[in-house]
């Protein structure tokens, strides 16, 4: 029996701060320290606060160590451990108040927060089914083995009005229905478990996967006994090693207990889970390429119908989810469809996990209740933009989805709203753009990695998202015209019509998105020959004013095309033909003489 | 594991102790003092002692913690009960047999020992 818990991340995150180092050197302190039977160490998955990571909380006080060096570790053991003193100048800022330390929880970036997909990650060792099954693990799939009838599970899915988390939005209750009875006296099921997290800046299903491995495998059992399936999937990219790990880990040990298998609690239920690693193309995140790639081949999509639930997996029925949304399934059947359907707005119930990135403080992975306003997630759970900075949009779905500019922060997120204005749900990357990011840019940006990760199967878009990058290119370089605007347009709409899969069909959607709201950026890149935003290299030059110019020499010494030229004492002066425009000069100055336009 | 019962047995033994890690603020909380003058006079097995009842009578809404010095060294070991809602009440010069009597009779039936506190030494 140990009387505290000392926590620490061994997420990706943490993982490349530095977690492991420091869960070596704790365990080395607490033996040197006589305290290994009563504190135990744990390694968990993430807390979601990544920013301030590596990690560690202790238990029972709740205390919340960040950013921990090795080098603090013997103090934190020898006052914290030993003596119960907590080390108040390495606790998370936010919890030091003047008298004492407040609550995890009432921080700003916990309190509005709201964990059902993220229940365990941070809270169990993901490689100890025991921990797992002491949060209630597995006791869904008991239930269900026991209590209901596959309808009933069906229906209480349906109830819960859970949609699916991948980004499509399509309701899984439904999804699991039409694959338990579209075909009937089908031979052999599929259940199937999308872990090819693909979109930039997401990585929700890497945190559930590495943080609570067994809750996908409950959930899968669960579908597999709605459905009638006896064989899963879970088609993981090999780029997620912690999330593959703990996966076989997990797998083994369901297996061990018998949670996997052959007659599952002595009942005539069998089902056990297989796991697929992807090469990394972001195609297989698009189901019917997905399921192409498990049954061994070039993975790319086919059109549908049939649609998997008819003819998907080895062109059995096949049903295929998202981490994130099996993540949900266990808590449903335990608390009730009721339970889940009274969290959220009207059509898109239960809660979301976003990944918060780019120009925000709280980096890391939040889970709000949907109809959580942007606002709320940027301003209060995310801490604001740094240095003071406006926040100019937000981008969300990665290079399916749109972003939602400042007139929209307070549009209570959920499925249909997001749509609304242009932009999807998507997986959960929530990208955070401040007045210094350019649009067309970032325009630019999602299309160089749709022209790079298209399948090539369809000319659309194949070819239409190479068409529209170029004119991408052309704009920011200031050699477009506002015709070229206008068949970027045109061609946006025709790539969207006419593409096989989803990934084409939304690649045009960052262009949109951002011609909807920010068309004035465009006019002034084409028009102007300018970048108001200050990033397009090819728009701006660089200058020295003459007055402020002291003559020390400084920025011709770092510039590194000897684009500068001038004498000790004397104003210098950039030659535009050679300069890279790399901004090395304006770093460099201490007058301020150097100005970008 | 061939059946729900097995299931449950680890469920009930795991979840002693996971709930350590829950923030729960109607527990009552068990505070040990254990600064160095606390743990030179003998806090350590007074410490594990509650830690190890709590979690072998599976008290779900009791936590054991430690606390620095309170500045009462003359009598440390001490412990102090904080219920919701209610008066501390702290308990001086503690024991491991001691902490047994305290936890059957203060913390499992709510009866005081009075005994053992500060305020009846200091009478």
């Amino acid at each position: 029996m140990f009387r505290s818990h000392v926590l620490i991340c061994g997420g990706t995150g943490c993982t490349s701060s530095g977690s492991l180092k420091i869960y070596e050197k704790l365990q080395e302190e607490i033996d040197k320290n006589g305290l290994s039977k009563e504190v135990q160490v744990v390694k968990t998955g993430c807390f979601g606060l990544c920013a301030n990571g590596p990690i560690m909380i202790v238990y029972p006080e709740g205390t919340f160590y960040s950013m921990v060096n090795v080098e603090d570790i013997p103090e934190i053991v020898s006052e914290h451990l030993l003596k119960g003193r907590i080390v108040t100048r390495l606790v998370y800022q936010e919890t030091v108040e003047e008298n004492g330390i407040k609550s995890l929880n009432e921080t700003d970036f916990y309190k509005k927060q709201h964990r059902v997909a993220l229940r365990n990650c941070g809270v169990i060792n993901p490689e100890n089914i025991d921990e797992y099954i002491g949060r209630d693990g597995y006791q869904a799939l008991g239930k269900v083995l026991t209590e209901m009838t596959p309808e009933e599970v069906i229906q209480c899915i349906l109830d819960s009005g859970l949609r699916g988390r991948g980004g499509g939005g399509f309701p899984t209750g439904r999804k699991w229905q039409l694959a338990r009875n579209i075909v009937p006296n089908a031979d052999q099921k599929y259940v199937c478990c999308n872990a090819d997290e693909g979109d930039p800046g997401a990585f929700m299903d890497r945190s559930v996967l590495e943080g609570d491995p067994h809750v996908v495998l409950e959930a899968m059992a669960i579908a597999g006994y709605a459905i009638g399936a006896n064989q899963g999937y879970i088609y993981v990219r090999a780029e997620y090693p912690i999330a593959v790990q703990r996966l076989e880990i997990a797998i083994k040990q369901a297996r061990e207990y018998g949670l996997l298998g052959k007659n599952i609690f002595g009942t005539d239920f069998s089902f056990d889970i297989g796991l697929r690693l992807g090469a990394g193309a972001f195609v297989c995140g698009e189901e019917t390429a997905l399921m192409t790639s498990i049954e061994g081949n070039r993975g790319e999509p086919r059109p549908r119908p049939p649609f998997p639930a008819e003819k998907g997996l080895f062109q059995k029925p096949t049903i295929l989810n998202n981490v994130e949304t099996y993540a949900n399934i266990p808590q449903i059947i335990l608390k009730g469809a009721e339970w889940f359907a009274s969290m959220g707005t009207e059509k898109s119930k239960g809660t979301k996990v976003f990944a918060l990135g780019g120009k925000i403080n709280n980096t890391g992975l939040v889970e709000i209740p949907m109809g959580t306003t942007l606002r709320t997630v940027i301003e209060e759970i995310g801490g604001g933009i740094p240095n003071g900075k406006k926040f100019k949009a937000a981008q969300t779905g990665g290079p399916s989805g749109g972003c939602i500019p400042a007139e929209h922060m307070d549009i209570a997120i959920d499925y249909d709203n997001l749509i609304a204005i242009g932009s999807m749900m998507g997986s959960g990357g929530l990208i955070v753009m401040d007045e210094d990011n350019c649009m067309v840019d970032i325009a630019k940006f999602f299309l160089e990695f749709t022209v790079d990760e298209s399948c090539g199967k369809c000319t659309p878009c194949r070819i239409g998202t190479k068409r529209m990058y170029e004119i991408l290119d052309k704009i920011t370089k200031g050699k477009a015209t506002l015709e070229d605007l206008d068949r970027l347009e045109e061609l946006c709409y025709h790539v969207k019509a006419n593409s096989l899969c989803g990934l084409g069909q939304t690649a045009p959607n960052p262009v949109l998105s951002t011609l909807r709201y920010f068309r004035d950026e465009y006019i002034a890149h084409i028009v102007e020959k300018r970048c108001p935003a200050g990033v397009c290299k090819d728009l701006l030059s660089y200058e020295i004013q003459a007055d402020k110019c002291k003559g020390c020499t400084a920025c011709a010494r770092v510039c590194p095309a000897g684009a500068i030229s001038g004498s000790v004492k004397n104003p210098h002066t950039i030659d535009k033909s050679k300069c890279l425009k790399c901004g090395a000069c304006i770093e460099k100055c201490r007058f301020g003489a150097i100005i970008k336009k | 594991m061939k059946s729900l019962e097995e299931l449950k047995a680890i469920r009930d033994k795991m979840q002693n102790q996971v709930n350590l890690r829950d923030e729960d603020t109607t527990a009552t909380r068990v505070v040990v003092g254990m600064a160095t003058c606390g743990i030179a006079a003998g806090a350590r097995p007074v410490l594990t002692a509650f830690s190890d009842l709590v979690q072998q009578k599976g008290m779900k809404n009791v936590v054991v913690t430690q606390t620095g010095c309170v500045g009462l060294c003359q009598y440390e070991p001490i412990v102090e009960i904080i219920e919701p809602g209610k008066e501390k009440v702290t308990y001086i010069k503690m024991t491991a047999e001691k902490a047994a009597e305290v936890f059957e009779q203060h913390i499992v039936r709510g009866q005081v020992k009075s005994e053992y506190t500060i305020s009846s030494a200091l009478k």
